[in-house]
């Protein structure tokens, strides 16, 4: 039994959400999944352990889901957009995820991407046809 | 005989619906944003049309990763939209319309693409920011919906040429309908961004504007493109764009650009709108 390789595997920095990576955190995705549901958030709340052990987390996924150790649930193949369910609630946005990786912080993370603003207008007015204001 | 009169594209990143929601559409961050929309949302209160498809991705609302169609569109006379985790309000539910989607589910199906079809299906921020950002909130939205959703979270994804095609099915499947409805099709998602990974945070001007132009005059410079080719370019979650493929062949051949409006950054996003219709408009 073998994962196949893709040609995605090959660039640099980036993890691709197939079925290898949705294979091995499935269950940490199924909890996340849950949170769409308040019921569910509170009982996570009440007894993250216990609410772990019901999805079938192994010990490894537990330890990082009741740490909180959003970076390396990432790193262990989850979806961005189910841990999104479980960062968000708790003050971590994705562009803090997206700076965790680089080891910076939200902030220059967001000040890295607003530089992409900067002369906007002008190449836009470059390239011809755009609204511009 | 229903007609697809026009063609639109947009982002759909929760951002979007937040900044809406907290009044902050006219703050400096989000303001050349949100008025590039005005000339499209002006084209459609003028016009009217009876329906409005969204080509989305469902982000783990209506849909987990125990059942992932490449394909789904929704065959109801209501869609709900519904708690995401994050605490955002739902808004009011959106009128479809049955007959419609279940003539082009069959149409569509007959075409050889094998639709999943859903009698119930909560929409997600892919469909509801859309709705929001083209029309503005409503208690009773002014127009019905059909809701497509393709997969573009779980590879592996269709092709961009594969979403193509299906436009071009779209097309023959709207035309096939009896009923004089006018169609309004908008394709979403995109543009160039990485939510995780150590490349989290890219953004690619030139990548974007080049789609752009090819969405408009050269859908196949785009739809050429493997799905490992786009990612590289555009990011994991920028393949998104593949999405705007679905309306462009559903558009036909040559298109009138109506409108086109880049802004960049979007919280991590590269953001198109482009308002287009046919040659002879």
């Amino acid at each position: 039994m073998v994962w196949k390789k893709h040609d995605y595997d090959d660039i640099p920095g980036t993890y691709v959400f197939d079925g290898e990576r949705a294979h091995s955190s499935y269950a940490l995705n199924k909890l996340f999944y849950s949170f769409n549901n308040v019921e569910c958030r509170d009982e996570f709340n009440a007894a993250p352990a216990a609410y772990c052990d019901k999805f079938g987390l192994n010990e490894k996924q537990k330890k990082l889901v009741v740490e909180q150790q959003f970076l390396n649930i990432l790193r262990a193949g989850t979806n961005i957009y189910y841990m999104a369910k479980f960062c968000i609630p708790r003050g971590v946005s994705v562009q803090d995820a997206g700076a965790a990786f680089q080891g910076i912080s939200g902030d220059e993370f967001k000040a890295k991407l607003l530089k992409k603003r900067e002369n906007l207008e002008q190449r836009l007015e470059r390239e011809g046809g755009y609204w511009n204001g | 005989m229903a007609k697809i009169i026009g063609g639109v594209t947009t982002s759909h990143i929760p951002a979007v619906g937040n900044a809406i929601s907290d009044g902050l559409t006219q703050e400096h961050y989000w303001k050349r944003f949100f008025d590039g929309y005005q000339p499209v949302k002006d084209w459609l209160a003028d016009k009217k049309p009876d329906v409005i498809i969204i080509v989305y991705n469902d982000h783990g609302l209506n849909f987990f990763l125990d059942k992932v169609p490449t394909f789904a569109i929704g065959c109801a006379d209501e869609y709900q939209n519904a708690d995401e985790g994050w605490g955002l309000k739902p808004t009011s539910p959106f009128a479809g319309d049955a007959e419609f989607s279940w003539h082009l589910a069959e149409s569509l199906i007959n075409q050889e693409f094998d639709m999943c079809t859903c009698q119930e299906m909560l929409v997600d921020h892919g469909f509801v920011n859309p709705m929001r950002v083209l029309f503005g909130d409503h208690e009773i939205w002014p127009i019905k919906t059909v809701p497509l959703v393709v997969n573009t979270v779980q590879h592996p994804l269709p092709s961009a040429e594969r979403c193509y095609k299906l436009g071009q099915a779209l097309k023959t499947a709207i035309e096939s309908y009896p009923e004089n409805l006018n169609v309004v099709i908008a394709g979403t998602g995109g543009m160039s961004h990485q939510l995780q990974g150590e490349r989290a945070g890219i953004i690619d001007v030139d990548y974007d504007l080049a789609t752009m132009e090819s969405i408009i005059n050269d859908p196949s410079w785009f739809y050429k493109q493997s799905n490992a080719e786009i990612i590289e370019k555009a990011g994991t979650e920028g393949i998104e764009t593949i999405m705007w493929l679905v309306m462009r062949g559903a558009l036909g051949g040559k298109v009138n650009c109506q409108h086109k409006h880049y802004h960049a950054p979007i919280s991590n996003t590269g953001a198109g709108v482009l308002l287009l219709t046919g040659e002879e408009d």
